[in-house]
């Protein structure tokens, strides 16, 4: 096989045997089996080069380091930690990579225990009954969560409250998942930080669907009144959807006891830097079981009367419910979610807690360097932080982000005069420089 | 030739069933107090409990598992309609590059040699699909469908159209009703003609001014191309409606014939089918949309362009806003990118060629019913027993059955897909195992699989009483 000759070099073919194949099938010639009109035939050329891997492996690289080279300090719904080494390896193996949804059970034991084990441990870390396994990141999982609150709770209700201060792909995300429906998506105002608990009970009432609320926050704050927001959801008859990530549901209050619904979520766990690629958390009460979008793994008894998994209660799903299904999704992000529980596996419970704890440590030491800085307040909300938090500074937000930048730090400007800072383990070795930085521009 | 799937005995002695390994929770859990931690006590949980073997048991888990789960370098995988082929190993080295994965918010400036990337990946995704621009956003074939639909909406919207139907033909992929039903739309459900294709006059009775799309599948699930294309697009466009198409068997068609060109308006790229990324079990993959230029101002936001050697992130006139919290999942198109720049023009064409031949060769080389032809990429055989038996029965012969019972046009419907990326010898062996199944007495196929890390799992049962986690297991 050439490295870059003729036809493609994953179709194995030799010329006998496609001569022995067009044999067999009495046919002339490959072109005599495409059924395609003459009008619509193409013709042209697509102008792409066949390249090696070595060359592909250049091109790319060479694309990718015309990036600048910064150390980021960004978060926001997406989050660098450290992968252990082992999660690569063994998500790698061909058996897991190069395989498809378990739709034959019997040879898909293994990714079917995995993700069942997944499917436990978010029941284990959000105290709730059900989790699916997967959707495509929070916020198609947020989408999906108000979908299913219109149609669980079939009141007239269509209001879904939302915070005002909610990452903008997730509040876009929503409106697309509630553009076929009566719905209106209505914000709720913060305070520093945090859900305005007064504000948000006056904008309740029993035609609300849905009330969403993060911890932490976009802001990185974490929320002080949960359970009276789950209280009020409650008394309206709304459902409380709770958007958190794998590793602070570890440490910060448990969804259950505070009466969230539904969690949706981002795992942080199994994926690292990788560019935006999600998971898409969805646990819920066993009360909506048969609402639930997504796959769910079960356990089953074979033949021999042993244990085994299996996907079940398709009927939900649109392979088989078509225009009524709970929802269109069918690829997922499985292999993510397979990452997620080795990385939490490894972590263990431990682990995991040590991991949240020290968010929020880093995150707090960092901010009392920042606030030390002329011109700088940090955190600029007088809450606890999870791994984030936002800064004030006295220059204009977007001139010291794009300075900060020039400098070789990636944050985020947020608004007019406030920075954000996310710290993980990835990124705490750079907090020195970081912080000197700063001082260089503020 | 007979196959068996790795099976693993339980350690402790009693009650061996064959096959077992342990839920990692069987094996080791701890549960820890949070009660020393640097927040209040009022704003953290009080305890955690979770799995923690050690590092050398993880690893031995996972193998095992893995060795209980087939993929498609376990052996043929011919799922009608999934495009299960083989994927590089090369891609996913090029996607773990250093700054592959780099964050999502990082600013324009800062990331011109990704966004240029990106960039070169949507003008191929552009003249692959003959269409004008493409956005790389959405995360799967479905979103990707949802995507396009929202254009489609917002594009009648912005022109005055009230349209609240979509016409889907019967055949069509399950995802194509529940997209169109997510975006808010009435579905139409078009019947097939005898000969599998779209019942022209039938279409001609179900468009209207209501009409907002078709969404066409070419070929179709029965692997039969549509002939009518230009028709059926002119009764669409005829009718104010626009001309969906679902890229789904698109391997079918690479450098031979172009949606675009085919009358269609707006298209998703199966990019996990067409081209390559792993399925990963079930995803992740990605669904990018192609749209002719009229509806390139609805696209996803932010779109990337290039002006003067400078690429940036533009936010189209009249978006539909976000399909994805980021910008899809970008290392699952890196992926398709190496893999398209490995192909080139001659490899795209040939991946279409090769995959049509061992199509048919297949189908000429077993004993079942073929009702529909002549097929392209795929084909649907019938079986004269229980599909879902011949399905276990194939599973003992060492190879991963096609896609059982569907499309419900043909009896027990077998739907098989060999791709591209087959042998003769894997051909051969794949039409072994259909003809052995089609032999083998009715005791074996009812009681197979026997080779398999699990015997047949009564699936009825196991959603009649969910049991979706290890805390509901009582053992």
């Amino acid at each position: 096989m050439s490295d870059t000759g003729r036809g493609s070099p994953f179709a194995p073919h030799t010329d006998a045997e496609t001569a022995a194949m067009l044999d067999a099938i009495g046919v002339e010639s490959e072109e005599e089996l495409f059924d395609i009109p003459e009008e619509v035939r193409f013709d042209g050329e697509f102008g792409i080069a066949p390249r090696s891997e070595r060359e592909i492996r250049r091109e790319v690289q060479l694309h990718l380091d015309r990036d600048d080279d910064l150390t980021a300090f960004l978060g926001r719904g997406h989050y660098d930690h450290y992968v252990p080494s082992m999660v690569d390896h063994l998500a790698d193996r061909s058996e897991f990579l190069s395989s498809y949804t378990q739709y034959q059970p019997e040879v898909a034991q293994g990714f079917l225990q995995a993700l069942f084990e997944y499917q436990s441990m978010l029941v284990e870390l959000t105290g709730l009954e059900i989790a699916n396994c997967s959707m495509y990141d929070a916020a198609s999982a947020l989408g999906e969560a108000a979908t299913l609150a219109l149609r669980a709770r079939s009141v007239d209700g269509t209001r879904v409250l939302i915070p005002e201060l909610l990452a903008d792909g997730r509040r876009a995300v929503l409106e697309n998942y509630l553009a076929g429906t009566e719905a209106t998506i209505e914000r709720y105002p913060m305070e520093d930080g945090n859900a305005d608990r007064e504000a948000l009970a006056d904008a309740l009432d029993d035609d609300c669907a849905m009330v969403y609320a993060e911890n932490p926050t976009v802001r990185g704050t974490i929320e002080e009144g949960l359970s009276e927001i789950g209280e009020l959801a409650d008394e309206h008859g709304a459902l409380f959807c709770l958007g958190t990530d794998g590793i602070a549901l570890s440490l910060l209050e448990e969804p259950a006891s505070v009466g969230a619904d539904v969690v949706v979520g981002d795992a942080a766990l199994g994926l690292g830097a990788s560019g935006g690629l999600g998971l898409g958390l969805f646990a819920t009460h066993e009360d909506f079981l048969r609402q639930v979008p997504g796959r769910l793994v079960g356990v089953g008894e074979d033949s021999d009367g042993n244990r085994a998994y299996t996907l079940t209660l398709q009927t939900r799903e649109q392979h088989i419910r078509r225009e009524r299904a709970t929802s269109n999704i069918c690829t997922n992000q499985a292999w993510v979610a397979l990452r997620a529980a080795m990385h939490a596996a490894w972590l263990g419970a431990d682990g995991l807690v040590g991991l949240a704890e020290d968010c929020v440590t880093n995150a707090r030491d960092l901010a009392d360097r920042l606030d030390d800085v002329d011109g700088v307040e940090a955190p600029a909300h007088d809450r606890h932080h999870f791994r984030e938090f936002a800064v004030r500074t006295d220059r204009p937000a977007e001139d010291a982000r794009e300075a900060l930048e020039n400098e070789g730090f990636a944050v985020h400007a947020i608004d007019d005069d406030l920075l954000q800072f996310c710290v993980t383990e990835t990124n705490a070795g750079e907090i020195e420089d970081l912080v000197a930085a700063v001082e260089v521009v503020a | 030739m007979r196959y068996d799937q790795a099976t693993w005995t339980r350690e402790d002695g009693d009650e061996t069933p064959d096959t077992y390994e342990p839920l990692l929770a069987e094996k080791r859990s701890t549960a820890v107090a949070v009660d020393d931690s640097p927040l209040p006590d009022d704003l953290t949980r009080e305890t955690v409990e979770l799995p923690d073997p050690a590092e050398p048991e993880l690893a031995r888990h996972y193998t095992r598992l893995s060795q209980m789960n087939y993929g498609v370098e376990s052996g043929p995988f011919p799922l009608g309609s999934c495009t299960m082929k083989y994927n590089p190993k090369f891609t996913e080295d090029v996607a773990a590059l250093p700054g592959a994965g780099t964050h999502p918010a990082r600013s324009a400036a800062s990331t011109q040699g990704t966004l240029e990337l990106r960039h070169h990946l949507q003008t191929y995704l552009a003249r692959i699909g003959g269409m004008d621009s493409v956005t790389l956003q959405p995360p799967a074939g479905a979103a990707g469908e949802f995507t396009g639909i929202l254009v489609a909406k917002t594009y009648h919207e912005e022109h005055g159209n009230d349209r609240n139907e979509i016409i889907v033909p019967e055949s069509a992929h399950g995802t194509n009703f529940a997209s169109a039903a997510l975006a808010g739309y009435d579905v139409v459900s078009l019947p097939s003609a005898e000969d599998g294709r779209v019942d022209v006059d039938a279409l001609e009775a179900a468009v209207s001014d209501d009409t907002a799309a078709l969404m066409l599948t070419n070929p179709n699930t029965l692997g039969l191309f549509e002939r009518d294309i230009e028709e059926i697009a002119e009764i669409v466009h005829g009718a104010g409606g626009l001309l969906y198409y679902d890229g789904a068997n698109l391997n079918a068609l690479l450098g031979r014939a172009r949606p675009g060109d085919m009358g269609f308006d707006v298209m998703h790229y199966n990019v996990h089918k067409t081209f390559a990324t792993p399925h990963g079990g079930g995803g992740p993959g990605a669904g990018p949309v192609g749209v002719v230029e009229e509806l390139a101002p609805y696209l996803p936001s932010p779109q990337i362009e290039e002006r003067d050697g400078e690429y940036e992130q533009v936010e189209p006139e009249h978006s539909i806003g976000k399909v994805h919290g980021f910008a899809g999942n970008w290392l699952v198109l890196l992926k398709t990118y190496a893999y398209i720049a490995r192909l080139g023009d001659s490899g795209l064409e040939d991946t279409s060629a090769k995959a049509v031949l061992n199509a048919n060769y297949l189908a000429s080389q077993i004993e079942y019913e073929i009702p529909f032809s002549p097929f392209h990429h795929e084909f649907v055989a019938s079986a004269d027993r229980d599909a879902a038996d011949v399905a276990k029965r194939m599973l003992d012969y060492g190879v991963h059955p096609p896609t059982t019972k569907w499309p419900e046009i043909v009896d027990e419907a077998l739907m098989t897909e060999p791709t591209e990326a087959e042998t003769k010898a894997a051909l051969d062996q794949l039409a072994r195992a259909f003809n052995n199944a089609a032999d083998d007495g009715d005791e074996a196929l009812e009681t197979a699989p026997e080779r398999t890390a699990a015997g047949r799992i009564d699936q009825a049962d196991a959603a009649r009483n969910p049991r979706l986690s290890w805390q509901t297991l009582d053992d």
